[in-house]
């Protein structure tokens, strides 16, 4: 990948037509020998592979049991909540793109948003895999949900943990109708287009019988805005509740009121950081430089930034509110943070989402696409240490000096979190390969935007001579 | 007047346009004419194109806010059934009716009502999903998902029959009619 590009303020480059777009965008999915590339076959084999370690990791597990992992009291929680929680942080930049961007008529999040929907899905379902395995007895998971049963039973909705099933079921059902109902118009242009007799009736059934008709997009652009301002609180609940698995609690080092804005600021901190992670490579595979402009890769660079500058910040909170307090379990926890045991990872947290996310201040560097990449990924280690601070190290030590003990995680904790890593690997490059990973509608709509613009400009600021709208005497329904 | 035979077997008149300005300025000026069962076809949402065609519709709303209000109520009488009625629990003595407990359910289960009112009410009122429809007879419509924009005046309008001169007036572009 060239690592400099030219920065400017177009957000569509290169002379673009609505045909250019289908060509670039649709062509991706239509004519498949475009992904004969050696990037796309080798990641997709790599992700491929992990995959299977994942299968395997699962078969031993429901096998043998949660014994194989690490986590045995006090430490209840290890991986498998540190995954959790590391990967639905992921998924939330995605929401944050399409929903919030979208409020605030943020016109460049054209071109990122199917792709973060994407990164989002594929993310919640790697997260979920570990409270259902965590449970031990996965296929028994529907008690999770109140139903009348011969048990005579009902969950706790006192419990935090309740209200997470709810917010993460809820989350990925939203997410995935908003992503579907995004690909509607999308499916429709591919089928018009498509001459294959296989993907054709395919992608007609994926299209619904869409005909962009205007009273179909009046109630589609309605419906659109309405799921964007409802996704909008969902995201910053869903990660809310989930810092209340830990913030309800009165473990020493959870028991603090920042986790709810704290625990949402690190979650788009890590989506951003994954979606950069993931975008670089895949607009240099496929030529996509012109929709996928540096101007895009420059704000999200900033909003990595401006986030990580809040969870630094929450760090620092964190610290201030053990001394201020002066609760002698606190006091002993960061400690126990700072120089127990388990200090590299602390200190490689600090250095990961403290020190490297600085860099971005400088607008050189954020146009180098290389330094780009590596601070991603560097948050995306970063983030996943704080969990791992947060969650096994606040549980290693506790109110008793006798219950305290070593949380020490096995091979089959790697295994696995290296297996979901293939999951999402492998459903992101299937993604890439038979969905638009831009949304085409949407770009023609921003294309004849930018274009209307310009027209006004240069006829010097003055409005279209357009014939208003309004409906003559007589001439009503 | 209502072409009685006609009206059966067409389904509509229906022109091609380049440009969504021409689109738009075409639908004006057929509404302002007197045509009242328009239709116009585009590949991305155009701004102002269903006033142009006499187009209100709030639906979407109504059962955004009626899915939500239904998600919140059904998520506080289920989570107050469970633990007030059915399966009180007595935890250090805190009362059962707790509200504030409460919140992060109801909340999720507006949303996730009010979700599937935005997203199903679209797809029922639009009568999607319909894998085939008579416009898609016209010739070049599957350009109306790339880069060409339609207009078409329905055979239920009462001016349907000066329909084809007066879309024939608007552009050089053939006007085709389609067979329900």
């Amino acid at each position: 990948m060239a690592p400099k590009e030219p920065l400017n303020d177009e957000l569509i480059l290169g002379q673009q037509s609505n045909a250019t777009l289908d060509n670039t965008i649709g062509d991706l999915v239509l004519d498949q020998k475009k992904h004969n590339n050696k990037a796309w076959v080798l990641t997709f084999l790599v992700g491929f592979g992990m995959l299977h370690l994942f299968l395997a990791s699962v078969a031993w597990l429901l096998y043998t049991g949660i014994g194989i992992w690490g986590n045995n009291i006090p430490s209840g929680w290890g991986f498998d909540i540190i995954n959790f929680v590391w990967w639905i942080g992921i998924g939330h930049a995605g929401t944050l793109i399409s929903a919030i961007l979208l409020l605030m008529r943020q016109q460049w999040r054209n071109s990122i948003n199917r792709f973060a929907e994407a990164m989002t899905i594929f993310a919640v379902i790697c997260a979920a895999q570990y409270p259902l395995l965590h449970t031990g007895r996965p296929w028994v998971a529907y008690w999770l949900f109140p139903y009348p049963n011969i048990l005579a039973m009902w969950p706790q909705f006192r419990s935090p943990l309740i209200w997470d099933v709810f917010a993460v079921n809820t989350y990925a059902t939203v997410s995935v109708l908003f992503w579907l109902m995004g690909l509607i118009p999308d499916f429709a242009t591919l089928r018009d287009r498509a001459t294959n007799k296989i993907a054709k009736p395919i992608l007609g059934i994926l299209s619904f019988g869409w005909r962009g008709s205007a009273r179909h997009w009046h109630r589609y652009e309605q419906a659109y805005l309405l799921l964007a301002g409802l996704s909008t609180p969902l995201v910053l609940s869903v990660h809310t509740i989930v810092s209340y698995d830990f913030a309800v609690s009165i473990v020493p080092g959870w028991n603090v009121t920042v986790f709810p804005p704290y625990f949402v600021a690190g979650a788009v901190f890590a989506g951003f950081a994954m979606v950069l992670l993931l975008i670089i490579p895949i607009r240099a595979m496929y030529s996509l430089k012109d929709l996928v402009t540096m101007r895009h890769i420059d704000w999200m660079a900033k909003i990595m930034l401006a986030t990580g500058l809040i969870v630094f910040y929450g760090y620092i909170l964190e610290a201030f509110y053990a001394w201020y307090s002066g609760n002698p379990y606190e006091l002993k926890l960061l400690q126990w943070r700072f120089t127990g045991p388990y200090w590299p990872a602390y200190w490689l947290l600090i250095f990961f989402n403290g020190i490297v996310p600085q860099l971005m201040w400088n607008p050189k560097w954020r146009q180098n696409l290389m330094i780009v990449w590596v601070v991603s990924m560097g948050v995306t280690i970063g983030m996943w240490l704080e969990r791992f601070v947060i969650i096994p190290i606040s549980l290693t030590v506790n109110y008793l000096p006798s219950s305290d003990r070593m949380y020490i995680p096995t091979f089959w904790d790697f295994a696995m979190f290296a297996g979901t890593i293939g999951l999402f690997v492998t459903l992101m490059f299937l993604f890439v390969r038979f969905a638009p990973i831009i949304n085409i509608f949407e770009m023609k709509d921003l294309l004849h935007k930018l274009h209307q613009e310009k027209q006004r400009k240069d006829k010097g600021g003055k409005p279209e001579p357009e014939a208003p709208a309004e409906v003559p005497a007589g001439a009503g329904e | 007047m209502a072409p009685g035979p006609k009206k059966a077997v067409q389904h509509a008149v229906v022109v091609e346009f380049e440009t969504p300005e021409q689109l738009l300025k075409a639908a004006n000026q057929a509404r302002e004419a007197g045509f009242t069962k328009l239709e116009a076809y585009s590949p991305f949402p155009i701004h102002g194109l269903s006033e142009a065609i006499g187009f209100h519709d709030e639906k979407v709303p109504w059962i955004v806010a009626i899915g939500g209000l239904t998600g919140a109520l059904a998520g506080m009488a289920l989570q107050i059934y469970v633990s007030v009625i059915d399966y009180p629990m007595n935890v250090g003595g805190k009362p059962l009716l707790s509200l504030p407990a409460f919140i992060p359910v109801t909340f999720e289960c507006t949303i996730l009502f009010a979700s599937f009112g935005a997203v199903f009410g679209m797809m029922a009122l639009n009568g999607l999903p319909r894998p085939h429809h008579p416009i898609f007879d016209t010739p070049n419509f599957e350009r109306a998902s790339q880069d060409r924009f339609f207009l078409a005046v329905e055979a239920e309008d009462p001016k349907y029959s000066e329909a084809q001169a007066f879309l024939g007036g608007l552009t050089t572009a053939t006007v085709a009619e389609v067979a329900a």
